[in-house]
């Protein structure tokens, strides 16, 4: 049956109307607002438009050109320097391995050095997590221009760059996992007569070794891209070639390159997931990973405080 | 009685998972040692080489950092940030080029995300091929993207808006994907038995459960695109990243750190910014569930 529009007259219509304004659509205050935020977004695009230069020509000559370089990039081939290319590729990935494991090695202590179960000490404790703040604020691709400057062109600079920005990126992981264990497994080392280095040893690191490798592995996935773009400034890795053959117009080449990173890239992302589901589910903990895409805000009941 | 058998028991098989376990440490520690040697060798990284560097580093970094004399504390400060309008501009620049690529990218992200999602579209092949272009729009970095596309359209902001936007639109693309395959299907259900349509069903059952979570991930990329935007300037895509390129190869010592100093405030103070945003859409959302 329901409520048919015969049985409604206009009277008793015009009175829900008044009386639940919202049911019948916005109001006209919430459209005008909804208006204004049009408006204002609108003229906040064409702002940067107009600061970017970016000139209805410019950006039509733009496409045309584009499409040109997009449709060269294929049929893609690797030139006359298939191997080349995969040796370069292969320095890419040893660069982000070795960074990743320099900056895992420094990392360690200077994750106990900033957690606040370890060091109580405000006053010290302070300026050590600014400083991993720092060294994370700063992109590997700055320190890669630095470290260029100061080592010379080559890999060396980008595994340093790597391994800089990790150490920021990790000992603050560490820090953070390390303020997160039990304590009851601190309190039984302690009660059964270990001294602090027992303590470490026993009571923490089993806890926390799990999410430091889960972590570790997890910033070697996300540090092969980095790597794959080192060399655009020189400091080694197949970023060079690519920015070689993009300069030179050859694209075909390049379109052979993305492709060959985007195929190792997913490779090395398959292998080291599958390593740090049996980390994790070793450790029997979950990861505390805070870089890019686990880092991705979760749906808001995984990040609930109080579970 | 047999508590000795059972200790003497006890004792074997704790010595044998030791063995075990020692055996598996020295294989995986033999394996690791493999691949760091192999590593080592392709990226030409040597003990030598980097005990040489490092001295030169700490060089480097010495000469980047201004005298700054308590007496003239002021002049000094002055000196090392006279650049500091066109540096501001720059910076200005560089958050515009950020918040117009996570806008656009999220905007595309948006347009992506339906039909990439396995839950909402009928055909495979349909959920496949956007989920793919999605993946593969990600997969490609910010930096590469900005090299085409100064290529195409001319150095400038503008490239590095268009990079940034298409990177944007394929990494929020998937994440909006999986966001939506997490929703709850009754809710879908009753649209569709009120006869909605497909748009319909997207408005009134999807965007409504996935919207707090489309905010947090947008405003969590918007954190990225500024540390990105920043660095695609040094292959010629504007803002303070071009800058900083230019200050590093032409010696400005002092330049370098004035701009990485502001840069990095920039970007902590940004940082802070959207996480207390966050947790404020995710507060009131958790709010709500229980």
């Amino acid at each position: 049956m329901g409520l048919s529009a015969a049985s409604v007259d206009s009277a008793q219509l015009a009175s829900w109307r008044e009386r639940f304004p919202r049911a019948f659509g916005r109001t006209p205050r919430e459209r005008a607002i909804l208006l204004a935020c049009g408006l204002g977004l609108a003229a906040f695009v064409v702002f940067c438009l107009v600061r970017f230069d970016a000139s209805p020509a410019r950006i039509v000559n733009g496409m045309e050109r584009f499409g040109r370089i997009a449709g060269a990039l294929f049929p893609p081939t690797p030139g006359d320097a298939f191997w080349d290319l995969t040796k370069a590729m292969l320095e890419s990935v040893g660069m982000a391995f070795l960074g990743t494991l320099i900056a895992a090695v420094i990392a360690v202590p200077l994750g106990f050095l900033g957690a606040r179960n370890v060091l109580p000490i405000r006053l010290l404790r302070f300026p050590i997590r600014r400083s991993f703040d720092f060294l994370r604020g700063v992109d590997a691709l700055v320190w890669a221009l630095v470290y260029v400057r100061a080592v010379g062109l080559g890999p060396l600079a980008g595994v340093l760059a790597i391994a800089t920005t990790d150490v920021g990126i990790f000992a603050k992981l560490f820090a953070e996992a390390i303020e997160n264990v039990d304590r009851k497994q601190v309190e039984g080392v302690r009660a059964a007569g270990g001294n602090a280095i027992k303590t470490v040893r026993f009571g923490i690191l089993p806890q926390v070794l799990p999410i430091m490798l889960s972590n570790v592995l997890y910033m070697f996935e996300s540090n092969t891209r980095s790597a794959t773009i080192l060399g655009i400034i020189g400091a080694g890795g197949i970023g060079f070639a690519l920015s070689d053959r993009i300069r030179a117009h050859r694209w075909d080449e390049v379109g052979f390159i993305i492709i060959m990173i985007i195929v190792v890239v997913a490779l090395i992302d398959f292998f080291s997931h599958l390593l740090r589901t049996r980390v994790i589910r070793a450790g029997g903990t979950r990861p505390l990973v805070l870089a890019e895409e686990t880092a991705a805000p979760a749906a808001p009941e995984a990040t609930d405080k109080r579970r | 009685m047999s508590t000795s058998i059972q200790v003497r028991r006890f004792e074997e098989e704790f010595a044998r998972l030791r063995r075990r376990q020692r055996f598996q440490l020295f294989g995986y520690s033999l394996l690791f040692l493999g691949i760091f040697h192999v590593a080592a060798e392709f990226s030409q990284f040597t003990l030598e080489r980097l005990v040489a560097g490092l001295p030169r580093i700490g060089e480097y970094i010495g000469k980047t950092l201004p005298e700054i004399r308590y007496v003239s504390l002021f002049s000094d400060v002055a000196t090392w940030y006279y650049g500091i309008l066109k540096w501001l501009q720059l910076l200005g620049d560089t958050l515009l080029i950020a918040l117009m690529a996570t806008l656009f990218g999220a905007a595309g992200g948006l347009l992506l995300c339906f039909p990439a999602s396995r839950n909402l579209v009928g055909r495979y092949w349909i959920y496949f091929a956007f989920r793919r272009i999605a993946e593969i729009a990600r997969c490609v970095p910010e930096v590469v993207y900005a090299l085409v596309f100064v290529v195409a359209f001319g150095i400038g902001p503008f490239a590095g808006f268009l990079a940034l936007m298409a990177h944007t639109t394929g990494a929020l693309g998937k994440l909006f994907a999986e966001a939506n395959e997490n929703i709850e299907e009754r809710q879908l259900d009753g649209v569709r038995a009120a006869g909605g349509s497909w748009l319909e069903v997207i408005r009134y059952a999807v965007l409504p459960q996935v919207l707090p979570n489309f905010t947090t991930y947008t405003l969590w990329r918007l954190e990225l695109n500024i540390r990105s935007a920043a660095i695609v300037g040094f292959v010629g895509a504007g803002g303070i990243g071009q800058e900083l390129y230019q200050a590093i190869g032409l010696n400005y010592y002092e330049d370098v750190s004035a701009i990485v100093l502001m840069i990095v405030v920039t970007i902590t103070m940004i940082d802070l910014l959207c996480e207390r945003i966050r947790h404020r859409i995710i507060g009131r959302e958790s709010l709500q569930w229980a």
